[in-house]
């Protein structure tokens, strides 16, 4: 236990410090300006009551879930898995080109990814651009689609994430079982739902849990691209969190938000867990 | 179990980045010593002026004061950013700054929060402040008729019109509406006549911000005898008709495509594109903007262009239906404050009336197209010949409006922008979002502060 204490010091003060500290601030009126900025009174539990009744927060909620599911669940998880199961495959060079192209979106700067995406959706972008060329005129993509640009966006840049872990996965499946299937007769789809998935199940939650919880925070591709708007089309929780704390500057509003995403990732995790619990590995 | 106890460690460490990614504190370490002034003020590609004033003064005062060094901490960003930065700076005195640039906008609720000093004792002690006219001398004064700021210049807004495209439109010059419909109508004439040009440009929704009400809901709202806060009773008004006839005027502008398209007119950089591109290339009509708009063409502005004296003209913002006083403006501007955790407030005093003297007043009026608060400023020719428009816009002071900023004035502008977006974007009704605007207005203030008079 002893050579452990200087890691839970290091997260009890980094992690947990800012936790409660979070928690805290969402039950007082804390703000940037006026009278309770000097002096921040105890308001219980106004900042939530007040957060339910807010029209923006079920349908901030509600794109959050969708920015979750469509562009983590399903984009990076699926597609990394995916491209993992082709790149087992391909010759050695395929797989390096694709393994590099996809790595090349996550290596970058989440800023310089944000501005990337938005250089490629905006209205006189590379997207529309290629489209121009094909005798097409696209639409203002961040105006009029702003979450499936954002969700496109987000999985592009995180299914590396995704295929690398699928990719240490894959190659400790043995060789042997899948042979053995393959000599009793299974073809591709069985081999993969009755013998990989199953043998690569802990990785899927793993991977999921980590994406998950990485996606409910995504905040700067989302401001770089389109700032929440046009309205509220693409107001997440955390970008709904950072303009009440720090636009309307009502940082105890934007706590409680903040401590509202925070539930919600820890019951995704709680999920997860429970997922992995009955393999005993 | 090992497994998962450290999986439990890792949603607790995951978790965590969801809520500390909200939290960024500026944290510039600062100089909280006596011998050392920072001076914390906004400096963007198109705003400089301040910058080369106080890099220029800086010597000056550090040879008249030996031993004090004026460490300048320009903030890159926009005004709203710059006020966040700056909020957050105020929290420690590690951070605060000794002397800092101040919006009208923020002052009150600051005041409040209480990172102004209070100047009266130095203002008493110091014989330039009989020069302000009384207008600026209330423009920095907190609820308690204390002064906290000195006043940098003011401002008005009016229509900024292209004459080139109002005379291929056959409006005749000089142009000046005495109702919305005459702008409408003139409107109507630019789209008619010369298609590929965006006839009267008027801000709206979020991106815009503050500019979004300052110059342009405002001005129409104050042009229909409604107010947005009534200063009698201290409270604010909901439910008013002026304000609906304010959103449906904004509706009609986007809905017959005489303004900006809505996506390009809800892009925060909109007003780069209409300073540097739309006006010099003859593709905009017109625009509600404010006085200090030469400075962004003349010599040394961010889009120098030299041919704005002879093309464009000035009217002022007519009220809905030619009403009393028969124009409509808006005045806001920025001030130099000290801060309450300074350390030597009067060192700090004495850079703030360096800064705004007779002669360095003057050349911030000339260089960054402010309306001057100095009378001994406002009477010096090269002030008044500094462009063609100083005395237009000077004029509109007379019929000029303030904002209410009191410290829940952020909010309910935020409201503001969010009816303007909701009506240009069509996502609501005018009377939705004039609905919407009511209910949020009362969240913010409590049902005890709102009259629907």
């Amino acid at each position: 236990m002893l050579p452990l204490a200087p890691a839970v010091m290091l997260l009890a003060i980094f992690l947990l410090g800012p936790v409660i500290w979070s928690f805290y601030g969402s039950f007082t009126d804390a703000a940037l300006s006026g009278s309770s900025a000097q002096d921040p009174q105890w308001v219980g539990l106004d900042n939530y009551l007040t957060l339910f009744k807010d029209p923006v927060f079920p349908l901030s909620l509600w794109l959050t879930f969708v920015f979750v599911v469509a562009s983590a669940i399903i984009g990076q998880n699926v597609l990394g898995l995916g491209i993992a199961l082709l790149m087992n495959r391909a010759s050695t060079v395929v797989s390096a080109v694709v393994g590099t192209a996809v790595v090349a979106a996550w290596v970058l700067p989440e800023i310089v990814a944000a501005f990337v995406a938005y250089a490629y959706f905006s209205k006189d972008g590379t997207l529309n651009q290629v489209l121009a060329a094909a005798g097409m005129t696209g639409p203002n993509w961040l105006y009029s689609f702003p979450m499936l640009s954002i969700i496109l966006a987000n999985a592009w840049r995180g299914t590396a994430f995704s295929m690398m872990v699928y990719r240490a996965a894959l190659n400790d499946v043995p060789v042997e079982v899948t042979e053995a299937a393959m000599i009793d007769g299974a073809d591709g789809i069985k081999r993969l739902t009755w013998i990989t998935i199953p043998m690569i199940k802990n990785s899927i939650a793993t991977n999921l849990m980590l994406i998950t919880l990485q996606t409910l925070s995504v905040f700067t591709l989302i401001w770089v691209m389109t700032a929440g708007g046009p309205g509220n089309e693409s107001t997440t929780l955390p970008i709904m969190a950072f303009q009440e704390a720090f636009k309307f500057g009502d940082i105890g509003y934007g706590t409680a938000i903040a401590t509202v995403m925070l539930l919600i990732g820890a019951a995704f995790s709680l999920v997860y867990i429970r997922a992995l619990r009955p393999e005993k590995v | 179990m090992h497994r998962n106890a450290k999986l439990t460690l890792s949603v607790v460490a995951a978790t965590s980045m969801v809520a500390l990614s909200g939290c960024t504190a500026a944290g510039d370490d600062g100089g909280g010593d006596s011998q050392s002034l920072k001076i914390v003020y906004q400096k963007t590609d198109s705003f400089t002026a301040l910058d080369t004033l106080f890099t220029k003064i800086k010597p000056e005062f550090e040879k008249a004061n030996p031993g004090v060094t004026v460490d300048l901490e320009p903030i890159q960003a926009n005004d709203d950013d710059y006020s966040t930065k700056l909020a957050l700076s105020q929290k420690s005195e590690e951070t605060a700054p000794d002397v800092f640039y101040e919006d009208t906008f923020w002052l009150r609720s600051d005041i409040d929060a209480g990172y102004l000093l209070n100047i009266d004792d130095q203002l008493a002690e110091w014989d330039d402040w009989s020069q302000f006219n009384e207008g600026a001398k209330a423009a920095g004064m907190g609820d308690d008729g204390s002064v906290y700021a000195v006043p940098l210049g003011t401002d008005t807004r009016a229509i900024w019109y292209s004459k080139p495209v109002f005379a291929a439109a056959g409006i005749e010059l000089p142009w000046q509406p005495t109702t919305w419909d005459d702008v409408l109508t003139a409107a109507r004439a630019i789209q008619d006549t010369q298609p590929d040009v965006v006839p009267f440009n008027m801000y709206a929704g979020k991106g815009t911000g503050e500019g979004t009400v300052m110059q342009s809901f405002y001005e129409l709202l104050y042009g229909t005898g409604d107010t947005l806060y009534n200063e009698d009773d201290q409270k604010w008004v909901v439910g008013s008709q002026g304000f609906k006839d304010s959103l449906e005027f904004l509706e009609t502008l986007y809905a017959e495509k005489l303004a900006l398209d809505p996506s390009e007119a809800l892009d925060p950089n909109v007003w780069k594109k209409v300073f540097g591109e739309l006006f010099p290339q003859a593709k905009l009509g017109g625009t509600v903007e404010g006085s200090y708009t030469p400075s962004f063409w003349q010599t040394g502005g961010a889009y120098e262009w030299p041919a704005y004296t002879e093309d464009m003209a000035v009217a002022a913002f007519p009220t809905q239906n030619g009403e009393e006083p028969g124009g409509v403006s808006m005045s806001g501007g920025w001030t130099l404050a000290v801060g309450a955790k300074t350390a030597n407030a009067d060192l700090a005093f004495d850079f703030l009336a360096l800064a705004v003297s007779q002669e360095n007043a003057l050349w911030y009026a000339i260089n960054n197209s402010q309306i001057a608060v100095r009378t001994d400023v406002a009477s010096e020719d090269t002030y008044l010949a500094a462009n063609p428009f100083v005395a237009d816009v000077t004029k509109l002071v007379d019929v000029t409006h303030y904002r209410p900023a009191t410290s829940d004035y952020s909010k309910i502008s935020a409201e503001v922008q969010a009816a303007t977006e909701a009506v240009i974007t069509g996502q609501m009704s005018v009377e939705e979002a004039a609905a919407a605007y009511d209910t949020a207005v009362e969240g913010i203030v409590g049902a005890d502060t709102v009259t629907s008079k």
